[in-house]
């Protein structure tokens, strides 16, 4: 297994969010987390990478224990997150950006340059020196999987990346995905969005109040509409 | 015409050190968010070593050499101080890290009269620029030039470090999003030891480089600190280019304001600082701040009333106070006399700190405009001793109200460097209007009448004052102006969404810290029978702020134990040991890392674990939160 996750359990001060989630990734796989608004999914990418201080559970990345370890520490190991909201620094322009990402190269990823993102990625291409605060919000969004990708991860997270762009900008993020797949990053997205996580996963996880519901290929998920109707909104 | 542009090249000199310090002030802000009150004594540090090392070595390479190692050395200083004390606190409450490098300035003032002795040292000349050249039949100091050429140099270093550096641009992400840099892979934890590093270096430079210009002195660090914070303030803070221009906007401002108008050339500087603060909040160069983002998991505890026994005890705690003539001698009852009035002061700003959110930097202020206002009252117009202590107070709230106007439409460091600026325009009035203030030599003379003359008598007066203060201070927070003002803390959008008018009980709030600091002065004329410009400078505000944050800021009642542990604390080691700023500066720097939330904050942290361990979880531990994703 790439990642997986057993009994996370995370808190905010007095809040418990997070309630014995699991899952695990395959080498090479795109598994969807969906959930609605506030279901606990970004609160689950956050505490893997660390960034949540009070959590419990055992987290394992190509076979190491990485649950203790310092966020800069466990994305070092190649597990790659862009945040939802995107949080590019608005101040520095898009080199500048992807050099905050960069890593050295790692035997077992892909190995990305700002060439091989600008074809992926062409708009970015374009605005090389534009500081990230005067671009638009598909174009944020696109920066930030590129910064991300500038460390050569061996696996991402991706937390809700379709959010609020608009249906061409939603096609090219598709194609992007489908790119980084092929060049065999594992991957992680988390979705409000049944149909672009279609286009894009092998399998689901349905998450809700803080739980892990369901688990399961596309095909499963789809072979049993009373639960997507009860915990996705469509 | 010769001599005024002599009066701006040394002006522009004078800017080179200010530059230097207040870049690396900067810097460090805007990566750590400190505010890093200890980096007047990293310059101070840096002139002493520099002096020693100047004095050991000579020659050009000699002194040239000092400079630079002395600098490299207080940077190692510096980089001890981060990784032993900053680290620890980096996520303690916003201010907490003031107290703390604050309690490291109190150390580092005794340490060096211990090392170089108290009196002043006067440094070599530099090698190569010992001279002065001839300008239309005015003397210029060579190194004057030299300094002159040195700013624009190090900006332009410090311009491509940071715009052209792998280095440069993670300090300046960083600044914007540290969390977001961890997430990319970056080690913010030696990111930030070394930007440390780079502003204390800039500090210890700026002092090493002053010695062939100034003495070398144990209160150099505090001078430096305030004209720093305002060329911060006026330049922006986190921009390097602000602090340039800054700088020397101040220096000049210093040249020509004691030739223009020397009458009020201390106050010009606060002024230009009020009015840039006013008019652009975020600085000449700086960036309107973005709402920083709230931890999740940081909440203050909800507060709530004292129950009955806890009344009780308070009151108990009361009446022993009030015993006390009965066992001591006039000596302790004028000290507890002190106490019971910084507990007055205290009290004031942590109503104004804690319950509203505004964290004055300048409270002494108003303290010290009630003691100036009964000092008035029972010197120039003869009154009795009640009616000026019920009037006195209304200076404190009269400034209070004029200040505070300004004051809240500002936030957060804006506010506190604002209350800042006003308070030094109040003292330096008070210091330069000799004909109705004295000047320096205060006023003396203001004598409590025959029936609180007695020690014991006072002593009562002070405590009942005290207790009455802070019972209707009390009663404030958790009347409906208290949870308003709470609610424009936690929130100013929301809490104006459901109607309150945010900046108008900010301000009241502001008039009422304002003037509960002016009874303090004013029984704090009466005690010392006299008046003076300290009573309002900036060592008595950064007492008060201490006094809070010691007891715990996020507590409700903070601001008495704080003003009586610190008060107490430092009247019996000024009486105990010739170090007493050395000890109470470890203290504090001992607190802030063990007990990060304060005295009070600490002992609700021991009730609450003693309380948990009963009933295993309480229900709102296991209730899962929908929206906190």
């Amino acid at each position: 297994m790439k990642l997986t996750v057993e009994g996370l359990n995370s808190h905010y001060g007095p809040a418990h969010i997070l309630f014995d989630i699991g899952f695990e990734v395959g080498e090479g796989e795109v598994v969807a987390l969906l959930g609605r608004n506030g279901a606990g999914k970004s609160t689950t990418f956050r505490s893997i990478v660390g960034l949540v201080a009070q959590r419990t559970g055992r987290i394992t990345f190509e076979g190491k224990d990485v649950s203790a370890r310092p966020t800069h520490e466990i994305v070092r190991e190649g597990l790659g997150y862009v945040p939802e909201e995107r949080r590019i620094f608005t101040d520095l322009t898009v080199d500048e950006n992807l050099e905050v990402g960069r890593q050295p190269k790692r035997p077992n990823a892909p190995y990305w340059t700002r060439e091989k993102l600008f074809t992926l990625f062409p708009n970015l291409g374009e605005m090389k020196g534009r500081p990230g605060g005067r671009m638009s919000g598909g174009e944020q969004q696109m920066l930030t999987i590129a910064r991300t990708l500038m460390g050569n991860p061996s696996l991402v997270l991706l937390d809700e990346p379709s959010e609020g762009l608009s249906p061409k900008i939603v096609e090219q993020m598709v194609d992007a995905i489908l790119t980084m797949k092929k060049e065999g990053v594992s991957i992680v997205v988390s979705e409000q969005n049944l149909h672009f996580a279609r286009l894009i996963s092998d399998r689901a996880y349905i998450i809700e109040r803080g739980r892990i519901c369901f688990g399961g290929t596309m095909a499963e998920l789809d072979a049993r509409p009373d639960i997507r109707d009860a915990h996705l909104s469509l | 015409m010769a001599f005024y542009v002599v009066q701006f090249l040394t002006g522009l000199a004078s800017a080179a050190s200010l530059f230097l310090v207040a870049s690396g002030l900067s810097i460090i802000f805007g990566v750590t968010r400190i505010v890093n009150f200890a980096h007047g004594a990293f310059y101070m540090i840096g002139a002493y070593i520099a002096f020693t090392l100047t004095e050991r070595f000579s020659g050009a390479f000699g002194f040239w050499g000092g400079v630079v190692v002395a600098a490299l050395a207080v940077a190692l200083i510096g980089v001890l101080v981060e990784m032993v004390l900053l680290r620890r606190i980096y996520h303690a409450p916003e201010l907490f890290q003031l107290l703390g490098t604050f309690g490291l300035t109190l150390m580092v003032e005794d340490l060096v009269v211990l090392i170089w002795g108290p009196d002043d040292l006067v440094g070599r000349r530099a090698p190569g620029f010992k001279g002065a050249v001839d300008f239309f039949g005015q003397n210029i100091p060579s190194y004057d030039l030299f300094l002159i050429a040195l700013g624009p140099v190090v900006l332009g270093i410090l311009w491509l470090l940071f715009q052209r550096t792998r280095w440069g641009v993670l300090v300046r992400a960083a600044t914007q999003d540290r969390d977001m840099v961890a997430a990319l892979g970056v080690n913010q934890k030696w990111l930030f030891t070394s930007v440390f590093a780079v502003g204390v270096f800039l500090a210890a430079l700026g002092g090493a480089l002053q010695i062939p210009r100034d003495a070398v002195h144990h209160a150099m660090d505090l001078r430096i600190i305030v004209e720093v914070f305002v060329v911060v303030v006026i330049g922006g803070l986190g921009s390097i280019v602000g602090a340039f221009v800054a700088a020397v906007l101040v220096s000049e401002l210093n040249a020509f304001g004691i030739l223009i108008f020397p009458k009020i050339s201390i106050i010009l500087v606060f002024l230009v600082m009020a009015v840039v603060l006013i008019v652009r909040p975020w600085g000449l160069f700086g960036k309107p701040e973005a709402a920083a983002r709230k931890t999740p998991g940081l909440t203050v505890n909800p507060w709530r009333p004292l129950t009955s026994n806890e009344r009780l005890a308070s009151l108990a705690a009361l009446v022993i106070a009030a015993t006390l003539p009965l066992f001591v001698g006039n000596y302790a009852l004028t000290v507890g006399s002190e106490i019971a009035i910084f507990v007055i002061f205290a009290v004031s700003l942590h109503f104004l700190m804690s319950v509203g959110g505004l964290a004055s930097f300048g409270h002494a202020a108003y303290f010290g405009l009630g003691a100036y206002g009964v000092a008035f009252l029972a010197k120039m117009a003869g009154l009795p001793m009640i009616v000026c202590l019920l009037l006195g107070p209304l200076l404190g709230c009269m400034g209070a109200a004029i200040f505070g106007f300004f004051a809240v439409q500002l936030s957060g460091v804006y506010f506190a460097m604002l209350t800042l600026a006003f308070a030094q325009i109040v003292w330096s009035i008070a210091f330069q209007w000799v004909s109705v203030t004295g000047g320096d030599n205060g006023i003396l003379g203001v004598w409590p009448a025959s029936w609180a003359a007695s020690p014991s008598h006072f002593y009562w007066l002070a405590l009942g004052v005290a207790a009455l203060v802070t019972i209707a201070l009390r009663i404030a927070v958790f009347s409906p102006f208290g949870y308003a003002l709470r609610a424009t803390r936690d929130s100013v959008l929301r809490s104006e969404a459901v109607g309150i008018n945010a900046k108008r009980i900010q301000w009241t709030a502001f008039v009422i810290a304002g003037t509960t600091a002016g009874i303090g002065g004013a029984l704090f004329a009466y005690l010392k029978g006299s008046v003076f410009p300290d009573n309002l400078g900036i060592s008595l505000s950064v007492d008060a702020l201490v006094m809070v944050l010691l007891g715990g800021v996020e507590t409700v009642s903070g601001g008495v134990i704080g003003a009586i542990v610190y008060k107490a604390l430092n009247i019996w080691l000024v009486s105990q040991t010739d170090l007493s700023k050395l000890v109470l500066g470890g203290f504090i720097v001992l607190i802030v890392v063990v007990f990060p939330k304060g005295i009070v904050g600490m002992l609700e942290m021991l009730a609450q674990r003693r309380r948990k361990s009963s009933p295993p979880g309480s229900s709102l531990l296991a209730k899962p939160i929908e929206s906190a994703e």
